[in-house]
């Protein structure tokens, strides 16, 4: 693969993640428990929305085909969007969607902490503004973890369960690819195999503090970041891409 | 030490009974802004949260959107001490008649300067 | 100040307005008329209290219940930037319950009270919020007339009577004039679209325009609270007042859009520089404020449900806040 593909694909996945779990956390609008958690994650889907932007305006750019932001989020195929697996499942309670939004940012906040530092200006400028709103989202999440785990018996037990059903798929954060392996050689991008040491001993040190076990790692789940997908991102997409589908070429 | 817990089963079921068990609010907290640097921290309004670094979160999402702050303070309502409205006259009125304490109740003389 | 603690420690107000004689009376309606701000804990008839209680209470939950039909559309946004600018629309209607709320509690109710009288359906929302959303364009209508309707309402507010409501009106009409921007935004750019669009945003027209006017409430001659609240500088300008200024405004826009009011009896009137209207079918406002709306039980239903799917957090966050006092205490 030449290195320009490598970063176009790279750049293009960091949108989609952002876009897919930015989408999911919309879904839950008027149903958190609580109105100052209401503004809390408005907040926190506004930045996703807003690296998602970015970033698939970039990729854009680096593509040189002329497609714009909505380009990339309308109108592709299922299989033409890689996130991960973690950023499409389905919502569940609060407490699952805290796991989801604390096991995927552990991990995202190092891999921005390292585009910081890559050799491509234009991506790490994104991921210079992206890092400080992510650190305050995994402050935000982290502590709802504890809450949650060191609260009632009844939340501990519903953490608990969280955290081990949704810990299938975070080896796909974690394990290289070609692409991450070229963006790490060529664009001085992240190395996975720092992250994953860091992300294990973060993620332990949190969940130690909610009193919650850090589950084995069994079988992990993996193919998001190919392009194959699970059952539920049809249903996304469906939803997200009706009015552009509908009204192709409308202006709004 | 280690807590007999219930079975998982048991808490998740008790989990999903919902408002029967919520009689208790989040305290409430009030919240003062510091809009730049120079100015005092105003009253902004109020909110509820469960500790003070939820408060101090929702704070920030709740009043500072549009760059609306540089300092934040978040206080529990129930730790305000407050002058008693009923008390307003005895309380503030004393000082009203001692204008003395204002430069303005004093005439400098003509040709005095610096004063 | 806004303390529940201070209504316990306090106890001479509550023993004034048992009594509540003429003398009292006269003084607060002398500083009314003075345009002096009444503040929390002044001493306040019991009626104005309990107006204000119910006002600003219905207040809230209509903002917090309008963030349905909106919130309605939000996956389905037909842009990013429009999805972006939505929720932040949306997020600042949050921010309004939650300032309403917040003004509320100072008047010696709590948020849960308040909230528990919404869940039993015991206090009222505006009638505007149950109506559907049924396409993009309705998204713009209600940025456009709704918000464009409650600003008319809500500036005379800031110069209400009690402080902490007047504060919490500065803070929303602040935020509130992006909100009718950004509905009018969409329709304009509908209005230059394709064919599908246009009809789209005449069919949203239709059926918003209406319940819009309804947002005014009943005709003067047929409020029942109005009188005293005029009286007390809570309600500054008459419904009817209110709605033809709105309609004064909005015509001329949508004839800018290109749109048809579906009022056949609407034409301006050169003499008086108003703009004359049909009649309201007031049976149908009625009949929506008493719970038959197309939404009501939808909106309820959601609200309820996050309400009690929320029960177990709310304790376990509560229950931790707690261990961590203790923890602290004990250290």
């Amino acid at each position: 693969m030449k290195k320009d593909d490598a970063l176009l694909a790279y750049v293009t996945r960091l949108g989609d993640n952002a876009l897919i779990l930015g989408q999911r956390m919309i879904e839950v609008v008027t149903l958190y428990p609580e109105l100052e958690e209401e503004l809390a994650n408005a907040n926190l889907s506004l930045d996703y929305i807003g690296q998602a932007r970015l970033f698939y305006t970039y990729a854009g750019k680096l593509e040189g085909k002329d497609r714009d932001e909505d380009d990339f989020a309308f109108l592709r195929e299922g299989n033409e969007y890689r996130h991960v697996l973690l950023v499409e499942q389905p919502n569940g309670h609060f407490g699952d969607m805290m796991a989801r939004q604390f096991l995927f940012e552990s991990f995202y906040l190092l891999q921005l902490e390292a585009i910081e530092q890559c050799s491509d200006s234009s991506v790490a400028e994104i991921a210079a503004r992206a890092v400080k709103e992510i650190r305050y989202h995994l402050r935000h999440v982290s502590q709802w973890v504890v809450r949650l785990g060191d609260g009632t018996d009844a939340s501990h037990a519903r953490m608990q369960r969280s955290i081990e059903d949704l810990w299938q798929f975070t080896g796909e954060l974690l394990a290289a690819d070609e692409i991450d392996d070229l963006f790490h050689e060529k664009f001085n991008g992240p190395d996975l195999n720092a992250i994953r040491d860091q992300w294990h001993s973060n993620v332990a040190n949190v969940l130690k503090q909610a009193t919650l076990e850090k589950p084995g790692d069994d079988w992990m789940a993996s193919g998001g970041k190919q392009g194959r997908h699970s059952e539920h991102l049809g249903y996304l997409l469906a939803e997200m891409q009706y009015l552009q589908r509908t009204h192709p070429g409308a202006n709004w | 030490m280690v807590k007999n817990r219930p079975s998982v089963g048991a808490l998740l079921d008790s989990a999903t009974r919902g408002t029967e068990m919520n009689s208790k609010e989040w305290p409430l907290y009030e919240v003062f802004i510091r809009s730049k640097s120079g100015l005092s921290h105003r009253h902004a309004g109020s909110l509820h949260a469960a500790d003070d670094q939820m408060a101090l979160d929702h704070a920030r999402d709740t009043y500072t959107r549009r760059s609306e702050g540089v300092s934040l303070w978040v206080v529990r309502s129930s730790e305000i001490v407050a002058s008693d409205p009923a008390e307003t006259a005895a309380f503030f009125e004393p000082a009203e008649d001692k204008i003395y304490r204002h430069p303005t109740f004093y005439e400098i003389p003509d040709g005095v300067e610096n004063l | 100040m806004y303390t529940q603690g201070l209504d316990q420690k306090g106890q001479s107000n509550e023993k004034r307005s048992a009594l509540e004689s003429a003398a009292d009376l006269e003084a607060f309606q002398k500083r009314i008329d003075a345009e002096e701000k009444i503040e929390a804990k002044d001493w306040m008839p019991e009626a104005y209290r309990r107006t204000l209680v119910r006002q600003i209470s219905q207040h809230a939950h209509s903002e917090i219940i309008g963030m349905q039909p909106e919130g309605n559309w939000l996956t389905r946004a037909p842009t990013l930037k429009r999805k972006a600018i939505l929720l932040a629309k949306v997020q600042d209607e949050a921010g309004h319950g939650l300032y309403l709320y917040s003004a509320g509690e100072t008047l010696g109710t709590s948020r849960d009270e308040m909230v528990g009288d919404l869940l039993t359906g015991k206090a009222k929302y505006s009638s505007i919020f149950n109506y559907p959303t049924l396409t993009w364009a309705d998204i713009g209508a209600i940025g456009w007339l709704v918000d464009g309707a409650a600003i008319m309402n809500q500036i005379p507010l800031c110069r209400c009577s009690f402080g902490p409501y007047a504060r919490a009106m500065v803070r929303v009409c602040k935020e509130e004039s992006f909100h009718q921007r950004q509905g009018f935004d969409i329709m304009y750019e509908l209005s230059r679209g394709t064919e599908a669009q246009k009809a789209m945003l005449q069919d949203a027209m239709n059926r918003w325009w209406w319940p819009s006017l309804m947002m005014f409430g009943p005709n003067d001659s047929d409020s029942r609270h109005s009188a005293q609240s005029m009286a007390w500088k809570i309600k500054r300008f008459s419904n009817d007042e209110l709605r033809q200024k709105f309609i004064d405004a909005t015509v001329p826009q949508a004839d800018f859009l290109g749109l048809q009011i579906p009022d056949d009896d609407l034409e301006f009137d050169k003499k008086t520089g108003h703009y004359r209207f049909g009649e309201i079918d007031w049976s149908e406002f009625i009949s929506v404020i008493a719970g038959n709306g197309p939404c009501n039980k939808q909106r309820m239903a959601r609200r309820r449900k996050a309400h009690d799917d929320g029960a177990w957090v709310r304790e376990a966050a509560l229950a931790y806040g707690e261990k961590q006092a203790e923890r602290r205490s004990a250290a």
